[in-house]
């Protein structure tokens, strides 16, 4: 019935969908001609027409924007001339960046989730710690993350760690929130219930706040996953990594070349659409073995 | 299974008195609710005796859920004695003494019909196969046997109520506690549940502490009702029901019945008399 509904809305929401894509294709080439002219008329011979300018607004090598199809050809050349292990492969720098969100990622799940069940069952920590779990994201991530690349490189701690932190202070936020919220959402009764049982804490907290609380788990899961994401490319910034998505960024502003800015850009995002998709897979089997509901 | 029968004397403080299921003695219950002082008992005095079918009835804010409660240990009494099974309640409840069906079925989403019903028994670390054999049997006792593997959405209300009676049932206690486990039901639907929780009363012998808005409810299941009235809680009237131990929903015609309904209903209204 759910996923019956859930479909048709996607078979209606196709060919907007396309619509939209293919309008901001077409409102990108018309402002890559306009922002890529005055580079371009400097190459042109006198009395060129438009059609010569919009050509050569579309095949700049270092354009102002470059046009969508010149991105297609580098994410392409980027993704499948070289060997991915290579670090002129895309894939290679997805690869570097993706771990250390991945790293983050799963460090922001067990601090949010100890977090969280100390908050829910401790009322001094309730008290005390959620303010400073607030606080913490009221600290700019670019502030933040030079500060513990520089930290922990000085303390011998250099690749993949830092990342992951910087990814998992970012990740930790909303993974800490939702579960907050998840496990205190069984109602009074369950939890009556469980008293009548005389129920230890480790069988209330596996048996129904821990069940109670997935339904919460996955949406916070998503933002999270997009911010470990961002965590992860914000702290190869700082320290002008060699390897990773946001060196790829880094280096491509310092040598003007946009057309490559833009190709890690996508590949970001395809990364972040990635792992949304996989957290959908897993609420998918964790909601199919309750009968199809979280 | 007469009640009498089942009345065991034991010694104690020098008194000999009858072995109780739920014995309360000037059993009185505030709460504090935001600095305001509210009486939710007062002076309640009860003995119910094993094998027993009692009703408690009364207005809303009169305190029978409280006390209902407070014999599970969900609520502690503020001054008084009671006991459960010659116990305090929280002993009791350590024990596992009683099973308790809420107003609302209080079902785990998550979990299917059948796992639903093994949650108790997934608590008290019975062996797998004898969770699985007890879901079938308690289940199949209210109907739904059928119905294992649904998920409680997929049920009507009156169906999941019936899964939380299979699931207080199925740990077999012996004191059986419900909380107007039919008040939000419509009146087929409860005349049926009404009959069928009758017959498991009379086949398992169990002790049953009824809590119910409803006169025709209360006289129809009861062996005694217990008339409280409301500010503070307190017990207005016991009334023994002297209608035979064997009943179908005929019986509600009878004028033995609407007796005994009269007697409960003039009570309610003595307890309401002086607001």
């Amino acid at each position: 019935m759910r996923g019956g509904r859930t479909s048709l809305a996607r078979e209606g929401a196709t060919l907007p969908l396309i619509a939209v894509i293919l309008a901001l294709i077409a409102v990108w080439y018309v402002g890559a001609v306009a922002l890529n002219a005055p580079q371009a008329r400097e190459q042109l011979a006198e009395g060129a027409g438009f059609r010569d300018l919009a050509a050569a607004t579309w095949s700049m090598t270092r354009p102002v924007l470059p046009a969508p199809h010149q991105i297609a050809v580098e994410l392409a050349r980027s993704l499948f001339t070289h060997p991915i292990t290579s670090p002129r492969s895309l894939v290679y720098h997805a690869w570097v960046t993706v771990s250390a969100a991945l790293a983050g990622l799963g460090f922001a799940l067990a601090l949010g989730l100890l977090l969280a069940i100390g908050i829910v069952h401790v009322r001094l920590l309730d008290r005390s710690l959620m303010p400073w779990v607030i606080a913490s994201q009221t600290v700019p991530v670019l502030a933040i993350a030079p500060m513990v690349v520089v930290v922990l490189g000085n303390l011998g701690i250099t690749g993949l760690l830092p990342k992951a932190a910087i990814a998992g202070y970012l990740a930790f936020f909303p993974i800490t929130v939702g579960m907050v919220k998840g496990l205190r959402a069984p109602d009074p009764l369950q939890l009556d219930l469980m008293r009548t049982y005389d129920a230890r804490a480790m069988q209330v907290f596996s048996l129904l706040r821990f069940p109670a609380s997935l339904g919460f788990l996955f949406p916070s899961l998503r933002i999270a996953v997009t911010l470990a994401l961002v965590g992860a490319i914000v702290a190869e910034l700082p320290t002008g990594a060699q390897a990773g998505l946001g060196a790829r960024l880094l280096a491509g502003s310092y040598y003007g070349q946009t057309v490559q800015i833009w190709a890690a850009l996508f590949m970001a995002a395809a990364m972040s659409m990635l792992g949304l998709a996989a957290v959908s897979l897993i609420e998918t089997l964790a909601a199919r073995r309750r009968g199809g509901r979280l | 299974m007469t009640e009498v029968a089942l009345l065991q004397p034991v010694m104690r403080d020098d008194l000999v008195i009858p072995e109780a299921v739920v014995s309360a003695r000037d059993v009185s219950l505030v709460f504090d609710a935001g600095g305001q002082r509210v009486t939710a008992l007062s002076g309640v005095d009860l003995t119910i005796a094993a094998g027993a079918f009692v009703s408690l009835i009364g207005p809303s804010g009169c305190g029978k859920t409280t006390f209902l409660r407070a014999i599970a240990d969900l609520e502690r009494p503020s001054s008084g004695q009671l006991l459960v099974n010659g116990m305090t309640p929280a002993e009791a409840r350590r024990r596992r003494a009683y099973g308790y069906v809420f107003q609302a079925p209080a079902l785990y989403p998550w979990r299917n019909v059948a796992r639903n019903v093994m949650l108790p028994l997934e608590i008290m670390g019975l062996p797998r196969a004898e969770r699985r054999a007890r879901a079938a049997r308690y289940l199949g006792l209210v109907g739904l046997g059928d119905f294992a593997r649904k998920f409680p959405w997929q049920l009507s209300g009156g169906m999941q109520q019936r899964v939380s009676i299979a699931r207080a049932l199925a740990f077999e206690p012996k004191l059986l506690l419900m909380d107007e486990p039919f008040g939000a039901l419509d009146e087929i639907t409860r005349d049926g549940l009404n009959l069928h929780l009758h017959e498991l009363w009379r086949r398992t012998g169990m002790t049953v502490v009824f809590v119910t808005h409803s006169i025709p409810e209360a006289v129809f299941l009861s062996t005694r009702i217990v008339v409280m009235s409301a500010r503070p809680g307190r017990v207005v009237e016991i009334i023994e029901n002297d209608l035979p131990a064997t009943r179908d929903l005929d019986l509600r015609e009878t004028s033995a019945f609407l007796a005994v309904a009269h007697r409960v209903r003039e009570a309610l209204r003595a307890g309401h008399s002086y607001d």
